[in-house]
């Protein structure tokens, strides 16, 4: 009870940060530019932290590959706000973007068609990895693979995206990816109005994805997953399609990242390969562990706090941050199975 | 004047010996020394001599005589005709011609340099130096010069020079100097005109399989159309021969990265396969052996007799290293761990976090080099011109012996035997004695090692960084994955397999797709297989 109560208080902390933003600079209460974004950007980390944490923490599927949801939802936003660049390029062409200027294109590839229209983005921002996880979901349960394999695959599928993206002519940027965005809706994105209506619709998304989420992990569906993560062999004898229960947790997690990668992409201002790397993904997933897998408030905890500390740490001591960070893997999996949330409900009891 | 000096040297021997003998002496001496000096080019003078003054005079007399030149093979024009085409050969207004340091072309004498000016050229005569150039190597006293010339006259080839690569070929002893010659021989007799000689040319050029003979051909094709279907029979032999090597070079090529995959996957197949650990810090001992390398080389290059064997010395460095690394991975905190295969998975990826970023640290984040000792620098020419890199080709011999001595250790030592009975059924293990905590960390150390090892062969074909590590650890991953987990016969099929098919794809999807669509080809296959592929052993079998 007490953690719900804190929750609705941090989410209305987190809800008046845009409005502190606007108060004079003098005030006592002004919230620096720099807080809104971040908190926004901490926002689309804490809704991937959902995703990872409804797949992993309950139905035990480790995914070292939703990194690359998240920045396949990145890239299709970014194809919007590229076609939403217009003539205003350095090369000035009226349809297409700069880098494809550059590589010598004559028209758009086909499937950069549609991208102009913003339904159609946002929809492909979801679809996309829900297609991607689908197909490698059914594959991969499919033919039981569980566990560490799991983990080794989607690793090795984000891994190869990354190097397909990193190739000029698959016609996504290549090295340099997307960048130097101009407005999105009408909204010129380097205003106060933009950033606070961006850090609006990525806090409507994480209540969503928490809604959804909580009502999945509370319905009998969610109860067979537990299932499924404790005894999966049981589950199946027990007569539940094992199978399509993973695939479809997998996908709607798939595509909950997905969506979280295309509210970050307008808020940072760039998607390149290297949002593919598999040590953003695993980065991610040490959010979970830290915050408190199976738990969906733990994983929003564990979003912002190893976040925060990385921001903190970045800046007073850069060389440190790697050491911290590999700490919180080896200190968390030995001393905190159950992650800082786990700490706290035993301080309760 | 020679005439003069002989007879009178001659006249002196044949009188009674005058009183004045003493002057008489020192004549003779000097008429004697006269002779020998001018008698020893004697033979070639007239010819050679004689061709020399051409060059003082205008730009088809120069190219006149250079063509002479080039055609006497007297191996003193070739400095002659050096110093012409790098413009440093002058001329008196006599007609002499000087060489370099004013020394007389003719007579090898010092002459007077004063009023001599620098002798110019013109294309006609640039195009005869390079035939004459060229001809005069044939009978140079290097092999490679000779090889080189022959090079030359292949690509320049012309009639005239038939016969004198006929004699080249009659006089060389050298095996490899002389194909070249004789593909060079066979090219000038396709531009000439006997015609007999030029379908053994057709045939010889077609049996020798060098892509520049194919372009020959070609052409001469056009030219002539009545042995078209000779020139096809040898153009597809040619063709048959280069496919061949290609596939030769690209079958290399993938043993060599089949062997460095298996070198990393190796380590892995002991620690993830037999143990059942998984560690993703494993890339990270891969990387710890590379330094070790690179430390290895330093220490060792203040001691001349020392370094070249630096690369030797680091191979059990390295293993030591990350032995040391491993043993005190597991013993400190994979141990705790046992059962957990998703937090060890978690867990050891933040280790080599922690270690990567030590070495970036301690070492600083460019790239280090390590050198490749000279004896295994250089390329090596296989039967049918199969070009082979030297530190490739040992790196495939030290993955097959790491490999060899990896089964050797778990078949034949003692520890081999107690951990195959660890991971076989560790309680009855323990009840007969065999103190199994300690098998567990051995066997951690022995596959870490191996992965430092793997690291030696690493410094030799890539960058030395602290991220090295991560480019293998998925492709480790696949190769145990793909190969069989447990299974060491499998790890070897994975990796070769693995890296033959990378690197079939590669000229046809490049490097980066081809990546992918062995990732893809994997997932796949285990649809296929997955039982096969995944047939757990020991402690992480799904109970």
């Amino acid at each position: 009870m007490t953690l719900r109560l804190v929750l609705i208080g941090a989410v209305l902390v987190l809800a008046a940060l845009p409005a502190l933003n606007r108060l004079p600079a003098e005030n006592a209460l002004h919230v620096s530019d720099f807080i809104v974004s971040i908190a926004g950007k901490w926002i689309t980390y804490a809704v991937l932290a959902l995703a990872i944490d409804l797949a992993w923490g309950y139905a035990g599927i480790l995914s070292l590959g939703h990194g690359a949801f998240f920045a396949l939802g990145g890239y299709a936003i970014g194809m919007h706000l590229m076609r939403l660049i217009g003539p205003r390029g350095v090369y000035g062409h009226p349809v297409l973007p700069d880098f494809m200027v550059f590589l010598g294109y004559k028209e758009l590839p086909w499937y950069w068609l549609g991208f102009d229209h913003f339904p159609f983005a946002i929809l492909m921002a979801m679809l996309v990895p829900g297609v991607l996880a689908g197909v490698v979901g059914y594959l991969a349960f499919r033919s039981r693979i569980t566990g560490v394999y799991l983990s080794i695959i989607t690793q090795a599928l984000t891994y190869a995206l990354m190097l397909a993206f990193f190739r000029n002519d698959m016609g996504f940027g290549g090295n340099n990816g997307f960048t130097d965005f101009k407005e999105l809706l009408g909204m010129p994105l380097n205003t106060a109005a933009a950033r606070g209506a961006l850090f609006y619709a990525s806090l409507l998304l994480l209540l969503g994805a928490l809604w959804i989420c909580s009502r999945v992990t509370r319905s009998k569906l969610g109860r067979v997953l537990v299932a499924i993560r404790d005894a999966e062999s049981r589950a199946r004898f027990l007569g539940y399609d094992v199978t399509q229960h993973k695939l479809f947790v997998f996908v709607l997690s798939a595509m909950i990242a997905g969506l979280a990668g295309a509210l970050y992409v307008p808020q940072v201002g760039i998607i390149n390969p290297g949002e593919f790397s598999p040590g953003n993904s695993i980065e991610a997933v040490i959010w979970v562990a830290v915050g408190g897998r199976g738990t969906l408030v733990g994983a929003l905890l564990g979003a912002f706090s190893v976040n925060a500390l990385k921001t903190w740490l970045t800046t007073v001591a850069p060389d440190l941050w790697l050491f911290a960070l590999g700490g919180l893997f080896v200190a968390v999996t030995l001393f905190l199975p159950r992650g800082l949330i786990g700490l706290f409900s035993r301080a309760q009891r | 004047m020679r005439t003069g000096a002989a007879e009178h040297g001659g006249g002196a021997g044949g009188f009674p010996a005058p009183p004045f003998l003493k002057v008489d002496m020192r004549q003779l001496l000097l008429a004697l020394g006269l002779m020998l000096w001018l008698a020893l080019p004697a033979r070639a003078q007239d010819a050679f001599t004689a061709a020399l003054p051409g060059l003082a005079g205008g730009f088809s007399d120069i190219a006149t005589s250079v063509e002479q030149l080039g055609v006497l093979g007297d191996p003193r024009a070739l400095p002659v005709l050096r110093a012409l085409q790098e413009g440093r050969l002058q001329r008196t207004a006599d007609g002499r011609v000087l060489l370099p340091g004013g020394i007389d072309a003719a007579t090898g004498q010092a002459a007077d340099a004063a009023a001599a000016e620098t002798v110019r050229l013109n294309n006609r005569v640039r195009q005869a130096l390079r035939g004459a150039l060229g001809r005069l190597q044939l009978v140079s006293p290097d092999a490679a010069e000779r090889g080189a010339a022959a090079e030359a006259i292949f690509r320049a080839r012309s009639a005239e020079d038939v016969p004198l690569l006929q004699a080249a070929i009659a006089r060389e002893a050298d095996a490899g100097v002389r194909a070249k010659m004789v593909l060079a021989l066979a090219a000038a007799q396709l531009v000439a005109p006997d015609e007999e000689a030029k379908r053994a040319a057709v045939a010889r050029l077609g049996a020798a399989g060098a892509a520049e003979a194919r372009a020959l051909l070609l052409e001469a094709r056009a030219s002539n159309p009545d042995m078209a279907t000779a020139i096809d029979v040898s153009v597809a032999t040619i063709d048959r021969a280069l496919s061949i090597r290609r596939a030769a070079e690209t079958l290399f090529q993938g043993l060599s990265l089949g062997s460095v995959l298996l070198l990393a996957a190796l380590g892995l197949a002991v620690t993830f396969g037999v143990m059942g650990v998984i560690n993703m810090a494993h890339g990270e001992f891969v990387m710890l052996g590379a330094y070790a390398t690179f430390v290895v080389q330093e220490a060792c290059r203040g001691t001349p007799w020392l370094a070249p064997w630096s690369l030797p010395l680091s191979v059990p460095a390295a293993f030591l290293v990350a032995a040391a690394a491993g043993a005190v991975l597991e013993r400190g905190l994979i141990r705790h761990l046992y059962g957990r295969p998703l937090e060890t998975l978690l867990m050891t990826f933040g280790v080599g976090m922690i270690l990567q970023q030590a070495v970036r640290v301690a070492f600083g984040a460019q790239n280090r080099e390590v050198i490749s000792p000279a004896w295994m620098q250089g390329t090596l020419m296989l039967p049918g011109g199969v070009a082979v890199t030297q530190n490739r080709l040992w790196i495939i011999v030290f993955g097959i012996a790491v490999l060899l001595l990896v089964v050797a250790a778990i078949r034949f030592t003692r520890f081999g035997l107690e951990m195959r009975a660890v991971v076989q059924n560790r309680r009855i293990a323990a009840t007969m004695g065999i103190r199994t905590g300690r098998v567990d960390a051995l066997t951690f150390a022995f596959g870490s090692g191996i992965a430092g090892m793997a690291g030696v062969a690493v410094s030799q074909i890539d960058n030395v960084s602290p991220n090295l590590g991560t480019g293998y650890i998925i492709d480790s991953f696949m190769v145990v994955v793909f190969g069989g987990v447990g299974s060491l016969t499998g790890t070897l099929v994975g990796a070769l397999t693995l890296g033959v098919v990378n690197k079939v794809l590669e000229p046809y999807a490049g490097a980066v797709l081809a990546k992918v669509f062995v990732l893809v080809a994997i997932m796949l296959f285990i649809q296929r297989r997955p039982r096969g592929l995944f047939a757990l052993k020991g402690r992480a079998a799904e109970s």
